[in-house]
């Protein structure tokens, strides 16, 4: 294989593998949206099992075909065999969940692999079939995408156009499907009905994807895309819109790199694809990625930790004179550690933080100093940790005592609104405010709420 | 028509029974909630308060019996109704946002294929603003909190403009502020002369919220006003052996009646 090869493949410019690539990316567009809703309707298994009796219905219909003499392996005829039995193994799982009390993932595992099963060996009887040939049918499993002709191309594209015209025009029924059913039948919406109208969406894509993907890995191809997309938004709209991309660029990646290594199964190649692009997004997405909300977890703890460090900085300059505007002196830094309880390399650490930010000064003789600023910003916090306090105290019942604690816990998170709002609760406006409770003595380094 | 049953009712029930799995949960249920009142239905865990909801709005299958809505069945008076589920039915995590659940209050009206509008986003605003939510409209619901959600589930009934309130719970594990402006809004509704009905479980409140009271486990043990149905006798009736708190509700006994 050459990169040129990869190249042309990958911008449609290689006849032979123009009409499967662009093909399994409008298929995968399609997934994308009709899977975000079998995901949040929380119905993946029914597709799952729903994919796998599908292959039944392959093998009867090859026998039916070539029995009367036509083309055994007709497209549409076996993608209409394999729609029949597909439905059937859906109705069958809705069946035993209305009629006995199995849990829903035991009917969906007996109907999923009974149907399997069944396919595997109607496949190897129809084998015998004299005149016709079936070898080519198992593509149907992994996967074959090389195979598609023109006419083929054509069938697909039109079930998919279908398919998502109709996705389209009853999004805002499916939403409310997915979200609340039991409101939505309230309202005299017919959920069965539109229950019905998804898993038929979900089916003809199923269908269509049989000949591209295989029907073990078509599941996939419906369920990793929006699982991807939610990680980037927390709007339906772009859950929709960003799934569909996922899965065309799964699908156009998927098959361009196994139409170069033809012993590769595109379904594989497709769902890996998916799948790096599912991690990824895991990692990075937007709006519910691990890497996202683990820094915006450190970036309130070194906020959390600056504003301890101000605050403590002041109440020790607060304890150590009587004078009235406070002044800004040096302190010692082992006051301050034993303030609050610090370990040696954590107080460090803020102090670091803190001169980086221009908040403290180091003074030669190694004591700390509050810079302008930083005077200025502890002065700050620590009215605002004693507005909370004295709200907590009058309105939410909790002792003096207690209310370090309590307050220190949300006042990080204090914006300047609600900051207003306690003054006006409070009646509060003066530019200093006492303690409402005792503080530590510093020189014992007691205290009698150690902080959080 | 059944004459036990007059028209003039919002809701009356005749004669129903529900069973799960051959369970009788409800057990020919009579009743009739009088127009204009804030009803409540009061009884243990299990006494299938929920479960009459349901059936009277067709969720569940009735094994016998009817519900009727001023004379007529559900099907057919549906836009007098707006329902608002126990909360924790749904699945807060959906991807939508608080303006986008209100507005479902209106896809009835708007009906099949129909695209929302600025109407409708307009109507769903103002329901948010009487619920006191309106600066939260484009929040991501499950970064709500659970009176907030609540708020949301109310102004999406409220959208619905309807005559009639069927509400499972709506005051359960909401905040104190929640629970003053639910039911502010719920007195306000019922000064326009609607009818609400609401599945309670707080005992403590019964008689300064709800002017009509139904009493339930599996069949009505008492209802009417609450000034008469709210008896340390009907209690113990309701709650059986259940009712080891009846002490503590001795003290919302001597409440009954005051204003």
């Amino acid at each position: 294989m050459t990169w040129e090869l990869l190249r042309e493949t990958l911008l449609l410019e290689q006849y032979n593998t123009r009409l499967p690539v662009l093909g399994v990316a409008f298929l995968g567009a399609t997934a994308g949206l009709v899977g975000s809703f079998l995901l949040l309707r929380k119905q993946s298994l029914l597709g799952d099992a729903l994919s796998h009796a599908t292959l039944p219905g392959i093998g009867i219909a090859f026998a039916i075909m070539s029995t009367m003499g036509f083309n055994g392996k007709s497209l549409p005829g076996l993608l209409l065999g394999a729609t029949i039995t597909g439905l059937l193994g859906v109705l069958l799982v809705l069946a035993i969940r209305k009629t006995t009390r199995l849990k829903d993932d035991a009917a969906m595992g007996i109907v999923l692999s009974v149907f399997f099963g069944l396919g595997v060996a109607i496949l190897k009887m129809v084998e015998r079939i004299p005149g016709q040939s079936a070898a080519g049918l198992d593509g149907f499993i992994y996967g074959k995408t090389a195979s598609m002709v023109w006419s083929d191309f054509i069938l697909i594209t039109v079930i998919l156009i279908v398919t998502t015209a109709i996705t389209i025009a009853i999004l805002k029924e499916l939403t409310l499907l997915c979200f609340d059913a039991d409101f939505a039948s309230a309202q005299g919406w017919p959920i069965l009905r539109l229950d019905i109208i998804l898993m038929a969406l979900v089916t003809s894509v199923t269908v269509v994807g049989l000949q591209a993907v295989g029907l073990i890995l078509v599941i996939a191809f419906l369920i990793t895309p929006p699982t991807a997309a939610r990680f980037w938004t927390n709007r339906l709209g772009w859950m929709l819109v960003i799934s569909a991309t996922i899965g065309a660029i799964s699908g156009w990646l998927g098959v361009s790199i196994s139409a170069l290594y033809s012993n590769l199964p595109p379904g594989a190649i497709i769902v890996i694809a998916a799948a790096i692009i599912f991690l990824f997004s895991m990692i990075f997405g937007t709006a519910r990625g691990v890497l996202p909300r683990f820094l915006r977890h450190l970036q309130l703890q070194r906020k959390v930790g600056r504003q301890h460090l101000l605050r403590s900085t002041y109440e020790i300059l607060e304890e150590t004179q009587q004078a009235e505007p406070l002044k800004n002196v040096p302190i010692d830094m082992d006051l301050l550690r034993k303030h609050r309880y610090w370990a040696k390399g954590e107080l460090s650490k803020l102090i670091r933080q803190a001169r980086s930010e221009d908040h403290i000064e180091r003074q030669p003789s190694g004591e700390l100093r509050l810079s302008e600023s930083g005077f200025g910003e502890a002065s700050r916090i620590t009215r605002n940790h004693r507005l909370w306090e004295l709200y907590l105290i009058r309105y939410a019942d909790i002792a003096p005592s207690h209310v370090d604690r309590d307050a220190d816990m949300v006042e990080h998170l204090l914006g300047a609104e609600i900051v207003h709002q306690l003054e006006t609760e409070l009646n509060l406006s003066n530019s200093t405010i006492d303690s409402p409770h005792t503080i530590a003595t510093t020189e014992l380094g007691i205290q009698p709420n150690p902080t959080i | 028509m059944r004459p036990e049953h007059p028209p003039e009712f919002p809701l009356a029930v005749h004669d129903l029974t529900v069973a799960y799995h051959h369970k009788p949960v409800l057990w020919d249920v009579e009743l009739n909630i009088p127009e204009g009142t804030l009803a409540g239905i009061v009884g243990p865990n299990g006494a299938g308060k929920s479960t009459l909801l349901k059936a009277c709005l067709e969720l569940i299958p009735k094994t016998s019996g009817e519900a009727l809505i001023y004379g007529k069945p559900y099907e057919t008076q549906r836009d007098l109704i707006a329902y608002v589920p126990q909360r924790e039915s749904v699945d807060w995590d959906f991807p939508v946002s608080a303006l986008d659940v209100v507005i479902m209050g209106t896809y009835r009206k708007l009906g099949w294929f129909k695209r929302i509008t600025k109407i409708e986003k307009q109507q769903a605003l103002e329901a948010l603003e009487k619920v006191g939510i309106s600066h939260l409209a484009q929040r991501q619901i499950s970064q709500l909190s659970g009176g907030q959600q609540q708020r949301v589930f109310l102004a999406r009934a409220l959208v619905q403009d309807a005559e009639i309130y069927f509400m499972d719970e709506p005051f359960a594990a909401v905040d104190a502020a929640t629970e003053q402006a639910i039911i502010e809004l719920l007195q306000e509704l019922n000064a326009k002369g609607k009818t609400v009905l609401c599945v309670h479980h707080d005992l403590a409140t019964v008689s300064r919220y709800f002017d009509y009271l139904v009493l339930l486990n599996m069949r009505v043990v008492a209802s009417g006003p609450t000034s008469e149905t709210f008896t340390r006798e009907n209690l113990q009736k309701t709650y059986g052996g259940k009712l080891n708190l009846l002490d503590d509700v001795a003290q919302a006994l001597k409440n009954v009646g005051r204003p």
